[in-house]
């Protein structure tokens, strides 16, 4: 299976005190500063939709978004263009980018990213449908990864069960980590 | 672009109705074409556009960032979409939703690609179409297929062309129709997509339908056609027809619609569409965009001469099936309850939910069941809601789901029974705010967000106005619950201000070497009476200064109103010079060292610039239809050398033989416009008219090229070994550059068309 696409979320901690209407500016200046090697175009503010995508650094390569699917707010790196290597390689990438605008928002805007918990998003339905066997069969790749990114730490991987959904795994660790901790893991 | 887009063709081919299957693949070709640079780039904007595929702002590989004017640094330099449009720029792509009918796998696909394709939202505009915003040109065919597997096409949602039908949502359960227009607009929507009439236009042409006169959600009057529903009784019996108006518009100049005919019987609305079709083709201007709809056509021409011109056209004719096979299924669209009707009867109401029903539940005339509107902000959705939207169909409805001009979503045939069950399914997803229809439902239209063609950012506006309107919603006076506030981000009216009490469009002022977004002021616009007035504009205002002109208006209203007096009437009263008095002072703009933020816009933290506006594509470019047919013919020489390097030889040489034909065809249509599909007869006209008349010949080659097409006429049966068919493929190549040339030379001795002042 050709795996690309792969979005991954790092949550935030204390969402209720982030006021998103200040991240139009902060994605801009992203934007005037070009501080990722990716191109970044635009930002779109939905803001306003409940339980929505939040405000999005728009990408060419990839977006950035402080989301709020499922009411719970997060960094999501949602890529778009395709990743050479292996499914290893492309999560690594995936969560590296991830975890780097983690660590600028943390820097910049004193915000706090939990590494303890990640969900892993295939954004393409014909490529990775939300199905058991599709489940069965990544899971010793996403295994592979998440023991590096753990270092060994227990973790659980949790697939969410809507068929309709794109292809979604929870992951939480046992312990707590924090975003230079698993950059680090990375490197 | 998406890795899976190579095996959608594949997955879904079953699924999609075969014409629909054929025309993405000559779409998909035609973008290798681009890619290849064998289309010129404007022919491929107007045929992207007319698949719905539409530019975006700064996809010009520009954007102002604050501070500088940044280059995007797209990997595609060189390779455009459109004049001055970069290929890998992200794109809007609109899908036509003809009377706004989905059903819940409709909505679910939706879902599916706002998720995948786009940036997670799909968005409803004031057309009744979805919208998806940052596509990739590279995906448009995928998506396409997606969206065709379930019925849905995005043919002509752009360009020059015959836009989305719209329809009341209410359309079939209102007590106040003469009857249901749903098949009416499905049918008209269906016989004009695609039709041959309505290829030629200089403009788009948009139609709509109302079940009423009174009410007329359908905004009838603002419509390029518009078909209000009339019973008349005639010898006794009673007869179906539409009240049929042509040449409204808003647009920077608003124009009320013309009555064209108090009683078109039901059999005459397809053949009286296409005779206005044909008439606006050929005499609606083609060079000037800014006077080609079809308003200017009606009142440079004057109505009369323009319904006597129709008129004649419609006698002229060929009989179609198709005019009246649907009047023969016309309850094909009748819908069913899913359960019995029942009424609440002092159920338990969960929280929130009186107030929730008194604006955003509509009565049916079928007693004891609802219509329910769920309000989108700003036309908003995500993936998650539109699922959970198609799960509340399924489980209380026969998915009769409809979007609306307003931009929200309706749910009908709801039993009043479940309505406390349907409240707390859409609280979950986040869907319950109450204020449908009223001046907390604030409209917008894309704006500066993403349109090339925004000065301000209406939709930031038009947030903010919710914001506030909603934090005192429990204390509005009632007076002012049902006004409407629309808000466009240019004079182009998508938001569709004029029809607003309270209308707002972008514009913008400059002051001490600064550019500041403002908006034009426009009140007493009736929504009610199919549009039934447009509102006057009273002034430029500091964009940050709006929601305080809302607030001082409908306090103003709301003290010194007389007794049953409308907003429209209170304006008309106090007058426009009063108006712009008590405003006066919000006109006034701060320096910029005292208070920056009137610099820049709502929802935007750069300072304000319209160095951002590109050339708009609403128009698309003008491409004749002569022009389109031999871009396909060229696009049927591709695809005979696709087939040739395949080995399939005899395949190969039937295409180039038919782009011949599709060449001669475009032409002979330019003098016999109705000339049948028959090989035999095309070939025997182009004969007559173009090859025997010398008009065809070629200055320096003479008959030649012409001579290729009548010999593989009569040798096209024959099989053809590889070497006869590479020698037909190329004859071919040239009978299309000839008929090119002979197109440029008729058109250079073509007189230019009068019409009567
Ligand atoms: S009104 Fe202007 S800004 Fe709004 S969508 Fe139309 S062209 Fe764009």
């Amino acid at each position: 299976m050709d795996l690309q696409h792969l979005s991954i979320k790092v949550f935030a901690e204390r969402p209720e005190t982030i006021d998103l209407s200040n991240f139009t500016g902060v994605f801009n200046s992203w934007i005037q500063r070009r501080v990722a090697d990716e191109l970044l175009i635009d930002v779109a503010d939905y803001s306003h939709v409940f339980a929505g995508p939040g405000v999005i650094l728009i990408g060419h390569e990839a977006n950035y978004s402080l989301d709020n699917a499922g009411r719970r707010l997060g960094l999501l790196y949602n890529r778009k263009a395709k990743v050479e290597g292996t499914t290893h390689e492309r999560l690594r990438q995936a969560a590296r980018a991830a975890l780097l605008a983690c660590q600028r928002l943390e820097k910049e805007q004193a915000l706090k990213f939990s590494g303890q918990e990640m969900r892993v998003i295939v954004n393409d339905r014909l490529i990775a449908p939300n199905t058991d066997e599709t489940f069965t069969s990544l899971a010793p790749e996403f295994k592979s990864f998440f023991d590096t990114l753990y270092r060994g730490a227990e973790y659980l991987l949790n697939p969410t069960p809507d068929p309709r959904e794109r292809l979604t795994v929870n992951v939480r660790a046992a312990s707590r980590f924090d975003v230079e901790t698993l950059l680090r893991n990375l490197s | 672009m998406k890795a899976s887009n190579p095996f959608w063709r594949e997955q879904l081919i079953d699924q999609i109705e075969p014409e629909l299957a054929r025309e993405i693949d000559i779409y998909e070709t035609e973008i290798e074409l681009r890619k290849q640079g064998k289309i010129d780039e404007k022919l491929f904007a107007e045929t992207r556009l007319r698949r719905g595929a539409y530019g975006q702002r700064y996809d010009n590989g520009q954007r102002w960032d604050g501070q500088e004017t940044q280059i995007l640094q797209y990997p595609s330099t060189e390779l455009t979409k459109g004049p001055n449009t970069v290929w890998d720029a992200p794109g809007m792509q609109r899908i036509k939703i003809p009377f706004g009918g989905l059903n819940a796998r409709q909505l679910e696909v939706m879902a599916d690609l706002a998720e995948e394709y786009s940036d997670g939202i799909a968005h409803v505009t004031t057309r009744q179409d979805f919208q998806l915003h940052f596509i990739s040109i590279d995906d448009t065919p995928a998506l396409m297929r997606r969206l065709a597997a379930v019925g849905i096409t995005t043919r002509e949602a752009c360009g020059n062309s015959v836009r989305n039908v719209t329809a009341c949502p209410y359309s079939g359960i209102c007590g106040d129709e003469a009857f249901d227009v749903t098949p009416y607009a499905h049918a008209l929507s269906q016989f004009l997509n695609g039709h041959p009439d309505t290829q030629d236009f200089g403009r788009k042409f948009k139609i709509a339908f109302s079940g009423c006169k009174d009410k007329g959600c359908g905004l009838v009057n603002m419509h390029d056609l518009g078909a209000i529903a009339v019973r008349r009784i005639e010898t006794g019996v009673e007869k179906r027809g539409f009240e049929l108006y042509v040449g409204g518009g808003l647009g920077s100049v608003p124009h009320q619609a013309k009555l064209f005919d108090t009683f078109l019987p039901e059999e005459e609305l397809l053949p009286t569409s296409q005779a206005i079709a044909r008439v606006f083709a050929r005499l609606g201007e083609k060079k000037n965009r800014n006077r080609a709809r079809i308003k200017f056509l009606v009142a440079q021409l004057g109505l009369e001469e323009f319904k006597r011109l129709v008129l004649e056209e419609r006698a002229l004719l060929p009989p179609d099936p198709e005019w009246t096979a649907f009047l023969n299924d016309l309850h094909a669209h009748d819908e069913q309850p899913l359960r019995p009707a029942a009424s609440l009867n002092g159920a338990a109401r969960p929280e929130g939910f009186d107030r929730w029903a008194r604006t955003n539940i509509f009565r049916q005339k079928q007693s004891r069941y609802v219509t329910v509107t769920v309000t989108l902000p700003l036309g908003d959705a995500t993936g998650t809601q539109l699922r959970g939207l198609a799960d509340i169909a399924r489980r209380c409805t026969r998915e009769t789901i409809r979007t609306t001009v307003e931009q929200n979503i309706v749910l009908r045939w709801v039993s009043e029974a479940d309505l406390p069950e349907v409240y707390a399914a859409l609280k979950a997803l986040g869907l319950e705010q109450p204020g449908a229809g009223t001046i907390l439902d604030v409209t917008s239209c894309p704006g500066t967000d993403t349109c090339k063609l925004g000065i301000a950012s209406s939709r930031g506006l038009a947030g903010e106005l919710r914001i506030r309107l909603a934090e005192k919603s429990h204390t509005l006076d009632e007076a002012i619950q049902d006004l409407r506030i629309k808000v466009s981000g240019c004079f182009n009216s998508c938001g569709q201000h004029h029809v607003a009490d309270l209308g707002f469009y972008g514009v913008s002022r400059h002051s001490g070497g600064y550019t500041v977004p403002y908006f034009q002021v426009v009140l007493g616009g009736q929504w009610t009476e199919n549009a039934g007035s447009f509102g006057l504009a009273m002034g430029a205002i500091p964009s940050k200064n709006i929601p305080e002109v809302v607030e001082r208006l409908t306090g103003r209203y709301v003290s010194e109103r007389l007794k049953g007096e409308s907003f429209q009437a209170f304006i008309k009263r106090i007058g426009k010079v009063e108006i712009k008095k008590m405003l006066d002072d919000l006109t006034r703009l701060p320096p910029h060292d005292q208070d920056a933020s009137f610099y820049s816009d709502w929802g935007d933290t750069r300072e304000f610039t319209i160095g951002d506006m590109g050339v708009g594509e609403c128009a698309g470019e003008v491409v004749s239809r002569v022009e389109f047919d031999l871009a396909a013919a060229e696009r049927e020489v591709f695809e005979a050398q696709v087939l040739l390097d395949k080995g399939e030889a005899q395949k190969a040489g039937e295409m180039a033989y038919a782009s011949m034909v599709q060449a001669a065809k475009a032409l002979v249509k330019e003098q016999f416009y109705d000339v049948p599909d028959d090989t035999d007869r095309i070939v025997s006209e182009f004969r007559t008219r173009f090859y025997d008349t010398q008009l065809f010949w070629d200055p320096f080659a003479g008959g030649k090229f012409g001579h290729y097409l009548l010999r593989a006429h009569d040798k096209h049966a024959e099989p053809a070994t590889h070497e006869v068919a590479r020698q037909r493929i190329e004859e071919a190549q040239l009978v299309v550059e000839a008929a090119y040339s002979c197109y440029g030379r008729m058109q250079a001795a073509k007189p230019p068309v009068k019409v009567k002042a």
